[in-house]
């Protein structure tokens, strides 16, 4: 009976992987246009006063710079769009509000020609002051346009004192915008000022903040963020989830992103088919400082409210997201009509967080959500815990050979006994 | 998809039962696998990529036996991404170059943490999942030992799936000032065959490999262009198993066959030995 129901879905399997090996054909196709929208990246370049300091390798942090940008232009994958941004390169005065709008685009963000771009290097000599919000708000528009990736590398060694523009709020809004931009900080001196600043800014958009002592780790760590822009990676498309089921966006198979606030639901509805698995999976990422304990909680209601599987996670200490997944296979109707396509079951998930702040953290934009939908064939159900409700062990073959030996002389005696008889009679 | 691992040699000995079945889904593992080679480029490269990715999306894809490396800074959040099929026990291993001391100021707590397909968290059952490092250290050594991976579980159950898992190695705790110098970490993941104890019945459509539908829909043809299409993770280089093999075969076929021959015996000790001197000859 089993292995009957087994060769079915033996044949089904088949099917299966023929379809599944024509499917994964297609998709390198479909990839094609997306790879054509080559990642952007923009470095932005701190040319403030400060830069001229000696204090890298012995050199001008300045000169280390250059230094580390040349090297980095020859190693530019062809792919990249690379532009670069200064802040600080041209007003030397002290009038603060001039100083602090002091940031142009150097090398616009294209196909890049290296000579010309090097050349553009070259020409600069620390300046003015640091105006790093005004200065990501220009690299985040220059990087405008298409929907490929984005990222900016910035390196500084100054914080920004112009105000009142919080340069990690600037980053916060930028990466609310829902352009996949991601910011990666480089600072060229240890001071904790810099520091705290430079690990916001990177924390808001998911990116990732250094420290450089040294020129050659300068080049090596902007020639490696460089690379990864060069990675090719799903977009996710952007939703908004609702605040109940019935008002939730429909969702299909795909990578979704989403923004929470702390302590606010968000709903999305999926169609499941009889016969199919939804799997959600999710993830709420902590881009802000938020206090040590923390938890997601992903629930598939059904529209009545009655609730069908949860995925549930808490964790404390540092972290980057929390996630959580349920799956919740449909099983296969049993009168299928063969005219009548069956209908599909809305599932509403509702994805809640536990996260909390304190007051001095701004609650709005919300957190990144990144939520996972994919819809694949029901699994076989489990007939028995074991495998085929085979057996295994020593017990099991103990119990067969003393059946079997039970058997074995229960039968010789019966055909002894009738043997007996029938020679009796 | 569905291949077959090497273990399907050992099928021989099921018998004319399972023959049949195996030439079957032989076949389709010989059909899936032309495309599934070219689908990941990093398949038999020994030495494994040298970079990490920095989220659950841009997770690094690597094998299992592979030691991967990445160049990161203090505080960075690495991913790697690994394929576990069921009957797996995988254990992933990795290693942290610290910056040198000089350049510290105090110690720092790296963890290592586990995450299904589904971004379940997963449990460690031994190991140093997380470790502190004397602001000394030369390097910090993490490991953790999951679950046996099971080919089906009940949707309410977290158990281990055969499907990707990520890996997210981090510093949980460390001085301010340590944040941001360069590190450098090494990864690597085995596993062990845990044998039919494991095998359970069921398994699933797909493995847990987020993205695994998009595929499909791709192949629908309805704007496949425009889909979102989540990266497939890695899937294990000789393919996911087919889920017929296990062990359970052997022990419950030499059961029988025991079985069997314990009821000749038995039967034969009923007989005596040869045949009753009082049978007259010609009966």
């Amino acid at each position: 009976m089993i292995t009957r129901k087994r060769l079915t879905a033996g044949v089904g399997i088949l099917l299966a992987t023929l379809a599944a090996g024509l499917g994964t054909a297609l998709p390198a196709a479909a990839d094609e246009p997306s790879s054509a929208a080559s990642p952007k990246v923009e470095l932005v370049l701190d040319v403030s006063g400060s830069m001229r300091t000696r204090d890298i390798d012995g050199q001008s942090r300045i000169s280390a710079a250059k230094q580390a940008f040349n090297d980095v232009l020859d190693a530019v994958p062809e792919e990249v769009q690379l532009g670069i941004r200064t802040l600080g390169a041209d007003y030397p005065g002290d009038d603060r509000k001039v100083g602090c709008k002091d940031t142009k685009q150097l090398y616009p963000v294209g196909p890049l020609d290296r000579t010309e771009a090097k050349t553009a290097v070259a020409t600069l000599a620390p300046t003015g002051w640091t105006p790093i919000g005004p200065a990501l708000l220009g690299a985040a528009d220059d990087l405008e346009g298409g929907d490929s990736t984005r990222r900016i590398v910035l390196i500084t060694d100054g914080e920004d004192t112009c105000g009142p523009l919080d340069p990690c709020e600037v980053a916060r809004d930028i990466a609310a915008r829902g352009i996949h931009l991601v910011i990666d900080t480089l600072g060229l001196v240890p001071n904790a000022k810099i520091r705290q600043q430079l690990t916001c800014i990177a924390e808001a958009t998911g990116g990732t903040y250094t420290a450089i002592q040294h020129t050659e780790e300068l080049s090596g760590r902007v020639k490696q963020l460089v690379d990864r822009a060069a990675e090719p990676v799903v977009t996710p498309v952007a939703t908004e989830g609702a605040g109940s089921c019935s008002a939730a966006p429909q969702l299909k198979a795909g990578l979704y992103t989403d923004r929470q606030e702390f302590g606010k639901h968000r709903w999305y509805r999926v169609d499941v088919l009889p016969g199919q698995e939804l799997r959600a999976s999710v993830s709420v990422a902590a881009d802000r400082a938020v206090n040590n304990d923390y938890g997601v909680l992903l629930r598939a209601v059904t529209v009545h409210g009655r609730e069908i599987v949860r995925g549930a996670e808490s964790g404390t200490g540092r972290t980057d997201a929390i996630s959580s997944g349920l799956r919740y296979p449909k099983a296969e109707q049993d009168d299928v009509d063969g005219d009548v396509k069956p209908a599909a079951e809305t599932v509403c998930l509702q994805l809640s967080n536990s996260f909390a702040a304190p007051s001095s953290v701004k609650t709005t934009p919300g957190m990144p959500v990144e939520l996972t939908i994919d819809l694949v064939g029901a699994p076989d159900d489990a007939a028995d815990v074991a495998a085929f409700g085979l057996g295994r062990g020593w017990w099991l073959l103990g119990v067969m050979v003393l059946t079997g030996l039970v058997a074995g002389l229960l039968f010789g005696w019966i055909s002894r006994w009738r043997v007996a008889v029938w020679r009796t009679n | 998809m569905r291949t077959i691992r090497s273990n399907r040699v050992k099928r021989g000995f099921v018998g004319a039962l399972l023959a049949g079945v195996t030439l079957l889904t032989s076949a389709g593992g010989a059909l899936a696998d032309d495309p599934s080679a070219s689908a990941s480029p990093a398949e038999g490269d020994a030495a494994g990529p040298t970079e990490a990715g920095t989220a659950f999306r841009t997770a690094t894809a690597i094998q299992q036996e592979q030691t991967a490396t990445a160049d990161a800074s203090t505080g960075d959040y690495l991913y790697w991404v690994f394929p576990a099929d069921a009957g797996q026990r995988p254990t992933v291993r990795a290693k942290v170059t610290l910056p040198e001391d000089a350049a510290r100021k105090g110690t720092s707590t790296w963890q290592v943490d586990v995450y299904d397909g589904l971004r379940r968290r997963q449990a460690c059952m031994y190991g140093h999942q997380t470790r502190k490092a004397t602001q000394d250290a030369g390097t910090v050594e993490l490991s953790c030992v999951l679950r046996t991976v099971r080919a089906w579980s009940e949707p309410w159950a977290d158990d281990p799936l055969p499907g990707s898992y990520f890996v997210r190695l981090t510093v949980v705790d460390a001085a301010e000032e340590d944040l941001g110098l360069p590190v450098h970490a090494e990864i690597e993941v085995t596993s062990a065959g845990m044998g039919g104890a494991h095998d359970v019945d069921g398994a699933l459509a797909e493995p847990l490999v987020p993205g695994a539908s998009s595929v499909e829909q791709a192949a629908d043809g309805d704007d496949g262009a425009d889909k979102p299409r989540v990266s497939l993770g890695s899937e294990p280089e000789d393919g996911w198993s087919s889920g017929w093999w296990t062990d359970r075969w052997l022990w419950t076929v030499g059961g029988g066959v025991l079985a069997a021959l314990a009821a000749v015996f038995g039967y034969g000790l009923t007989r005596g030995g040869g045949r009753p001197s009082r049978v007259p000859p010609g009966v």
